[in-house]
C-alpha cells in the first residue's frame, strides 16, 4: 500500500514537472493564440476571420532551400516562396510567423493546424491532395536527373543496380522513382543540405529532384550536368492549407487570380529566382493567375 | 590552401546565428537535464521496489523511451499531442518534454544501480549503529550514491547536447539546422561553405563537450 502511494506521488511529481515546463516553455505567442482556437472548436484548422483577428498568419516554409526559402546572412527569410508569404501578409494586414518545416513534415503541420499556410515549394500530387487543400498553382515544375559529367546518367531503363539514386524523404521524386522505378536503389536523405553532401562526395550515381533544383545545380557546379531534364509528367507547386480549411483556401485563390493582374509572379521571379534560373525560364516556371490549372 | 569555405562563417550576423543556435541546444538540454535528475533520482528510488506491479511499470516506461527513437518520440509528442489532443505545443517544449522523458529514464536506471550497488553490510552497519532508516539514508546511502552517479550524470549532459542535432525535425533552430542555413544561402557564392561550416559545427560541440566530459572522467577518478 505504502508503495502504491509512492508511485502515486512519483506519478503526481512527474505531472507537475511537465506542467511548469509548460510554464517556461511556452513563450511563443503564435502557438498560443493556434491552442486556444484549436481547443474552442473541433477543427484544427483556424479560418481566414481567426487569422485576421489574432494579427498573426503562421506560414511554413524551408529555410534551407535557396531560392525559394532560405535565411540570409542576417537572419532573414528569402526566396520566391517568402516573397509570395510577405505579400499574403501584406494583404492580410498581419504579421507573418515564418516556421521552419522539413520536406518530411510539411503535411503533419497541416494536419496538426500548427502552421496556416505551407508555402514550401510544395507540389501538387493525387495523394496529398487527400491529406491536404491545394490552392491555384503559382509555379510549374517536373522531375529531373543531375549526376557527374563524368558519368553522366541519361536514362533510368534497363538500371544497374549496384547504383543508387539520391532522393529526399518526402519529396515527389522519391514517390515518383518508387512508383515506376522499384527496382532502382534510393538513398534517401531527410534534408536538403545532407542530399548535396552525398551527391558531392561521389555516395550515389546521380540525385533526382525537381527540375528546377537540378537545373540551378547543375549550373552552379561544375562538373554536374542534367541528364534527364523532365521525368514523368509536369507538376504545379502550390500553396497548401489543411483539409477542409475552405475560408483561407477561397481567400487564398482569390489572392492568387487577383496577382495575376500585376503579374505579381513575375516580379517575384524577377526578384528572387532570376540569378538562378537565369531568364530564360521565365515563362516556363512562373504561373500566373494559376494559369495552368485552368487548362 | 584549398578553399574551406569559411569565409561565410564570418559573413554578415552568421557567426551570431550559430552560436545562437547553440544556445537554443544548449538550454534545452540544460532544463532536460536539470528536470531529469531530481525525477530520475525519484524513479530510481521506485525501481529498486519489490512491487512487481511498480516494478514492471518502471520497466516498460524505461524500456519504451530507451527502444523508442529520440526522433520518433519527437514526432509523437509534437504532432501526435495536437492530432489526438488538440494541445498546441512549441518544439521547443515538445524537446524538453521528450528529453525529460527520456533522460528521467536513463537517470532512473543509473541511480537504481547505484543504489543496488551499495554492499548490504552498509545498510546493516548502520543499522548497528542504532541509525533510523531516514539517517541511514542521509549519512551512509546516499552520500555513497551521488559520489558514483554525478560522473555518470553528467555524461547523460553531453548526450542529449549531441542528440538535440534531431529538433531540427520539429522546426525548431539550432546549431545544425543553422548550419544547414548558411551552407544553403551561399550555395552559388561558396560551394565547399559545407565543409567550413560543418568543420565549426564540430568544433563548437566538441568545446562545449570536451571539458564537460573531461569533469566527468575526474569525478570518476576521485570518487569511483
Amino acid at each position: 500500500m505504502k508503495k502504491i502511494k509512492l508511485f502515486t506521488a512519483a506519478a503526481l511529481a512527474l505531472s507537475a514537472a511537465f506542467a511548469l515546463t509548460g510554464c517556461g516553455g511556452a513563450d511563443d505567442a503564435a502557438t498560443d493564440t493556434a491552442a486556444d482556437t484549436a481547443s474552442g472548436t473541433d477543427a484544427v484548422y483556424r479560418t481566414i476571420d481567426e487569422i485576421k483577428e489574432s494579427g498573426e498568419i503562421n506560414i511554413g516554409v524551408f529555410t534551407d532551400k535557396h531560392p525559394f526559402g532560405y535565411v540570409d546572412e542576417n537572419s532573414e527569410y528569402q526566396g520566391y516562396d517568402v516573397y509570395f508569404a510577405r505579400r499574403i501578409g501584406e494583404d492580410l494586414g498581419v504579421k507573418v510567423n515564418f516556421v521552419s518545416t522539413e520536406a518530411a513534415n510539411r503535411i503533419e503541420y497541416l494536419q496538426t493546424g500548427k502552421v496556416d499556410i505551407i508555402l514550401a515549394n510544395f507540389t501538387v500530387t493525387q495523394e496529398r491532395a487527400e491529406e491536404v487543400d491545394f490552392a491555384l498553382p503559382y509555379m510549374n515544375v517536373a522531375l529531373g536527373v543531375v549526376s557527374p559529367e563524368s558519368a553522366p546518367v541519361t536514362t533510368l531503363d534497363n538500371w544497374d543496380d549496384s547504383k543508387q539514386i539520391i532522393v529526399i524523404s518526402g519529396t515527389t521524386a522519391e514517390t515518383y522513382l518508387t512508383e515506376n522505378y522499384p527496382d532502382i536503389p534510393l538513398q534517401k536523405y531527410d534534408t536538403y543540405a545532407n542530399a548535396k553532401n552525398a551527391l558531392e562526395n561521389g555516395n550515389a550515381a546521380a540525385w533526382a529532384n525537381d527540375n528546377t533544383e537540378v537545373i540551378a545545380y547543375s549550373l552552379q557546379n561544375p562538373g554536374y550536368v542534367v541528364g534527364i531534364p523532365t521525368l514523368g509528367s509536369s507538376d504545379t507547386i502550390a500553396p497548401a492549407v489543411s483539409k477542409g480549411n475552405e475560408t483561407v483556401l477561397n481567400w487564398l485563390n482569390d489572392e492568387i487570380t487577383a496577382l495575376g493582374a500585376e503579374k505579381f509572379f513575375h516580379e517575384d521571379y524577377e526578384a528572387t529566382l532570376i540569378d538562378t534560373y537565369g531568364p530564360d525560364y521565365e515563362d516556363q516556371l512562373v504561373v500566373e493567375s494559376g494559369a495552368a490549372a485552368q487548362q | 590552401m584549398p578553399d574551406l569555405g569559411l569565409d561565410v562563417l564570418f559573413k554578415g550576423k552568421n557567426m551570431l546565428r550559430l552560436l545562437g543556435g547553440l544556445w537554443t541546444a544548449v538550454e534545452i538540454s540544460l532544463i532536460a537535464v536539470a528536470l531529469s535528475i531530481p525525477l530520475g533520482i525519484l524513479l530510481g528510488i521506485i525501481m529498486t521496489s519489490k512491487n512487481p506491479i511498480v516494478k514492471a511499470v518502471t520497466r516498460i516506461y524505461l524500456e519504451f523511451v530507451r527502444i523508442m527513437p529520440q526522433l520518433v518520440l519527437l514526432f509523437i509528442v509534437f504532432f501526435g499531442s495536437t492530432g489526438a489532443l488538440g494541445w498546441n505545443i512549441s518544439g521547443e517544449l515538445a524537446s524538453v518534454i521528450v528529453f525529460t522523458a527520456w533522460g528521467t529514464a536513463e537517470m532512473g536506471d543509473l541511480v537504481r544501480g547505484a543504489l543496488i550497488s551499495i554492499p548490504k553490510h552498509q545498510y546493516e552497519s548502520a543499522a548497528a549503529l542504532s541509525l533510523t532508516s531516514a539517517q541511514t539514508y542521509i549519512y551512509v546511502i546516499i552520500p555513497q550514491t551521488v559520489r558514483r552517479l554525478i560522473p555518470l550524470s553528467i555524461n547523460l549532459i553531453t548526450r542529449m547536447i549531441k542528440t538535440t542535432s534531431l529538433i531540427l525535425m520539429i522546426g525548431v533552430v539550432e546549431v545544425l539546422k543553422v548550419a544547414q542555413q548558411i551552407i544553403e544561402a551561399n550555395r552559388m557564392t561558396s560551394p565547399n561553405a559545407a565543409f567550413g561550416v560543418y568543420l565549426a559545427v564540430l568544433l563548437i560541440y566538441f568545446i562545449l563537450c570536451w571539458p564537460i566530459s573531461l569533469l566527468a572522467r575526474r569525478l570518476e577518478k576521485k570518487w569511483g
